[in-house]
């Protein structure tokens, strides 16, 4: 009989497909870029992080071959024929000719197809994200990595690693486990030897009957002697160990104070490149603290705290006093993030354009009240002429090295505003 | 020292090793061999486990081999529905170079999959020796049992029967030429980049269907042949050598006519991607081992292209016919049957012209109930059988069938074996859309005088040199600016889609210089052009 074969190839090469995947994906760049810099605009920055639908044109995907167009002499044969007899003439069907007739590959013909639709996974879409914002490669790995882990004792389990073994729980374990199986025969033992006694006595006195039982009862003496003799004095489910869990290292809490100047002159393009500046910070600060909470100030003259809707997407308009943003958040500051209790991160977006008397009362604001309390302050402003306060704000750089502003017309500029930020985090996990 | 075996007695040792071996006999059986075990129930639980895949396997050998079902060595596999998405990703091939196209298969099977719009197939087999067949973990274990007959023994007999596959696929070296073609494109994207080995495949993909060979090459002729055909000249020169002719005058040289009158090739070829490889002026050798690989695989399925009713139609047969027969001796269960037998339903299911879902003829329907039939005609002729297949009605199946999978694709197949009883089964009608008229005529019926029209127009219907636009290399202009030009043979003056034009910038990518296109119809007469300058270098 011929060797048959039955293999088991359940557990190996999943995935083979997967480098296929990325040929599609790379091929398609541009469109799932486009994808993602649309998802980034319309979703909040705290969810973010999750796949998204990317469609593409039918049209852009088809691989061509040469095939037939309609028209022509053809002939097909149908299955199903209920009341025709040859010669009928029938009107054509709309839609070209009756059903092809097993036609393989009519489909990439035609319109009103659907788009090729599929799924972005978490990982795949913020790679693109960072691609965008020209992140680099440890900035990336940092922010995608899932942050590191401590482990904590968390009591004592029944199973574990010989090192973990805890001597005193399972010693105290054992002991009580031998109380408990013993007890009924202990007791037993204790009634019987008892009797015995009683038995012995009776013998030397010369009672027959006693005599006669005494065999019996110094067996089964030694019989359960034997059995509690058998109880082992430490057994595996005695066992204890310490158990140990794993909690991510943020534990602390931060505040992001997102500011940005909702004048009339800064449009939809600077709003969304302001948007990519709050998300990247946001992104680092959930890296490092387990609790964020974002403050949405947005200011034209005077300053308002809205929510994130509001935000990114109401428009006002008028002149601009930036001050009135930086006093609300030092109001707001005060009222409900204590330093002492709260990492303060403050993020400033603006087109740079500002009451010209106001300038220099911003700066003395950042100074003496907030970048004191501040953990780090970045400012970008998202337009290219410089006016008096990038002018101040170069001063006030130079002193304070938790304060950083950058121009960013494009999203790949963003990132430097924040590379002093990365960089010492860097610095600190190679220590 | 050992004496040798005397050579008389090598010869009369060779049939009884025969002997102990009855797997393959040479003619086949006339009738299945009778049951020569005793049978026992199979046990019946829903779930597989691999001893009873085991048992169950070797029922449907023993029972395979009665019939004289000669097939390769089998190999199961047992996979995950992500391994069963993975190989139809890549053309159903274990192993495959990396294409975008690849990933977008996989990405649509995926998600079509995991919203529940379709099921995945039950089984992918692979002509290959030994013949390897997927079975997916999901399955129940009566679903394991019709794999293993349907794809282990229908299809893997086939593959090693039919005259297609024996001519055209080797199925001992695929997996080998697949490892190495995956290999060498993965080389030659490191060597060359990513994108140009992309975009090279892109082009060689286009004309993957204009890439085989639809007759044998001549052989390479041996060096001895060399010799003896120059003999056989030489001899024949020398005959012709006489001085007497030399004193007439010569003949004015006859003018070698318009330069453009010869024509490279001198016939048209229609093998494009063999043509590109062989004569584009500019390709780099690694992209002529390229378009030689994407060649290969494309002949590599050309058969099975070609036999899609006879293939699909022969394997559910057999699984048919093995369970009947395992049922009948006692082997199943009452509840395997039932559970088998509602897929097998599902299977062979048309729907009619004008249905929801109605997609032309199911293959498995359609190919099932002809080899069905035939078993019909050999068992129990009507006077109409006898008349229409006086050479096989009355005579035994088993042979007849095994004629009908060796000989036929399904072109041919069709043309020789749908039978009358089977047209009115399926009630099939003809229709002719000639886009002269304005309405569309049925040309013929489950009739009597309908019965040829029909048979013929659906063994039209299934040859793929009518379904696929006929295409050759027509010319290439060497004296100028190099330009090749293809010709389109209309076949009822159907037309060529538009798209043509980029398949065409493909073509000029792979030529490296400009390309046309003519469309001619029956009278020979070009009525379309396209063209496609040189692309830029």
């Amino acid at each position: 009989m011929a060797l048959q074969s039955i293999i088991d190839r359940r557990l190996a090469g999943k995935n083979k497909s997967i480098g296929n995947r990325e040929r599609f994906m790379r091929r398609y760049k541009d469109q799932i870029r486009e994808a993602v810099r649309r998802a980034v605009d319309g979703r909040g920055i705290r969810d973010l992080e999750r796949g998204e639908e990317v469609r593409i044109p039918k049209k852009d995907l088809s691989e061509p071959v040469f095939h037939h167009a309609s028209g022509g002499v053809r002939e097909a044969v149908h299955p199903g024929n209920q009341e025709y007899i040859q010669g009928d003439r029938i009107k054509r069907p709309p839609g070209g000719q009756g059903g092809g007739s097993g036609k393989g590959q009519a489909s990439d013909q035609g319109e009103g197809e659907d788009d090729f639709s599929f799924a972005l996974s978490k990982e795949e879409f913020m790679q693109v994200f960072f691609e965008d914002l020209a992140l680099p490669h440890l900035v990336r790995t940092q922010l995608a990595e899932t942050p590191e882990f401590k482990t904590h004792r968390a009591g004592y389990s029944s199973d574990g690693t010989p090192n973990n073994l805890h001597v005193v729980r399972s010693l105290r374990g054992a002991i009580g486990r031998r109380l408990a199986i013993g007890s009924g025969s202990r007791r037993e033992l204790a009634e019987l030897e008892a009797e015995l006694a009683i038995a012995q006595a009776a013998a030397e006195a010369g009672d027959a009957a006693a005599k006669q039982a005494l065999p019996m009862l110094t067996e089964r003496v030694t019989a359960l002697r034997e059995r509690l003799s058998r109880i082992p004095y430490l057994d595996p489910i005695d066992l204890r160990f310490r158990s140990r869990v794993k909690v991510p290292v943020p534990t602390s809490k931060a505040v992001m104070f997102c500011l940005m100047d909702v004048s009339g002159s800064m449009d939809e393009g600077r709003k969304e490149l302001s948007k990519r500046f709050f998300i990247l910070l946001y992104l680092f600060l959930t890296r490092h603290y387990e609790k964020i909470e974002i403050v949405f100030i947005r200011h034209h003259t005077q300053a308002q705290e809205v929510d994130e809707e509001n935000f990114f997407h109401a428009r006002e308009t008028g002149g601009t006093v930036v001050s009135s943003a930086l006093v609300l958040m030092d109001e707001i500051i005060r009222a409900r993030y204590s330093p002492s209790e709260w990492n303060i991160y403050g993020a400033q977006a603006s087109d740079g354009d500002n009451w010209h008397h106001d300038s220099g009362r911003c700066r003395e604001i950042l100074a003496q009240q907030i970048l004191p309390m501040c953990r780090y302050f970045a400012y970008v402003q998202v337009a290219e002429e410089e006016q008096n306060l990038w002018e101040e704000y170069t001063q006030l750089a130079q002193g304070q090295p938790h304060f950083a502003m950058r121009k960013a017309t494009a999203a790949d500029q963003i990132y430097p505003v924040f590379r002093d930020l990365f960089k010492k985090e860097g610095a600190a996990q190679a220590a | 020292m050992p004496t040798p075996p005397s050579t008389d007695a090598a010869p009369a040792a060779l049939p009884a090793v025969a002997a102990v071996v009855p797997a393959a006999p040479e003619r086949p059986l006339t009738g299945p061999l009778p049951l020569t075990r005793t049978p026992h129930r199979l046990p019946a639980p829903s779930d597989w486990t691999f001893e009873l895949i085991e048992q169950y396997h070797d029922v449907i050998r023993h029972t395979a081999q009665r019939y004289g079902l000669d097939t390769y060595p089998n190999q199961l596999e047992i996979i995950t529905a992500e391994q069963m998405m993975d190989a139809y990703a890549s053309v159903g091939m274990p192993v495959n170079y990396r294409h975008w196209s690849y990933g977008k298969e996989f990405i649509s099977t995926e998600k079509n999959y995991k919203r529940g719009a379709m099921g995945l197939a039950y089984e992918i087999v692979i002509n290959s020796n030994p013949c390897i067949s997927y079975l997916m973990e999901e399955n129940t274990m009566p679903m394991q049992a019709l794999v293993i007959a349907h794809a282990a023994y229908g299809h893997n007999s086939f593959f090693k029967g039919n005259y297609l596959f024996r001519m055209w696929t080797d199925a001992s070296s695929i997996i080998d030429y697949l490892v190495y073609a995956k290999n060498y494109v993965a080389e030659c994207e490191e060597r060359h980049g990513l994108d140009v080995v992309e975009e090279f495949l892109d082009s060689c993909h286009a004309l993957q269907n204009h890439g085989v060979d639809r007759y044998r090459r001549p052989a390479r002729k041996t060096l001895a042949q060399e010799l003896s055909a120059r003999k056989d000249r030489e001899a024949y020169a020398q005959q012709q050598v006489n001085d007497l002719w030399r004193t007439l005058p010569r003949q004015a040289e006859r003018a070698e006519g318009p330069a453009e009158a010869r024509r490279f090739p001198d016939e048209p070829q229609e093998n494009l991607l063999y043509f590109i490889e062989k004569n584009a002026p500019l390709l780099e050798p690694w992209q002529r081992e390229i378009v030689r690989i994407v060649r290969k695989v494309a002949q590599y399925f050309y058969p099975q292209r070609q036999t899609q009713v006879m293939n699909e139609g022969w394997a559910t047969f057999w699984h048919h016919r093995l369970l009947n027969q395992m049922y009948d001796d006692g082997y199943l269960a009452d509840g395997v049957m039932i559970e088998w037998l509602k897929s097998h339903t599902n299977v062979v299911y048309q729907p009619k012209v004008g249905d929801r879902g109605y997609s032309g003829f199911n293959p498995y329907a359609l190919g099932f109930a002809i080899y069905t039939d035939l078993k019909r005609i050999c068992e129990a002729p009507t006077d109409e059988d006898r008349a229409w297949f006086p050479d096989i009605a009355g005579t035994p199946w088993v042979p007849a069938l095994d004629h009908a999978m060796r000989n036929y694709k399904d072109e041919s197949f069709i043309g020789q074996y749908l039978s009358p009883k089977l047209m009115r089964e399926f009630r099939m009608f003809a229709i002719l859309d000639d886009d002269k008229q304005s309405e569309i005529e049925v040309s013929a019926i489950h009739d009597d005088s309908g019965y040829r029209r029909v048979r013929e127009a659906l063994s039209r219907q299934y040859d793929l040199g009518s379904r696929e636009p006929n295409i050759q290399v027509w010319n290439v202009n060497l004296r100028g600016d190099r330009s090749l030009t293809l010709r389109h043979f209309q076949h009822n003056d159907r037309p060529l889609d538009d798209s043509a034009n980029e398949v065409l910038k493909h073509v000029a990518r792979l030529w490296g210089f400009g390309v046309h296109l003519e469309s001619a119809n029956g009278k020979g007469d070009v009525t379309k052009r396209w063209t496609v300058p040189a692309p830029a270098h």
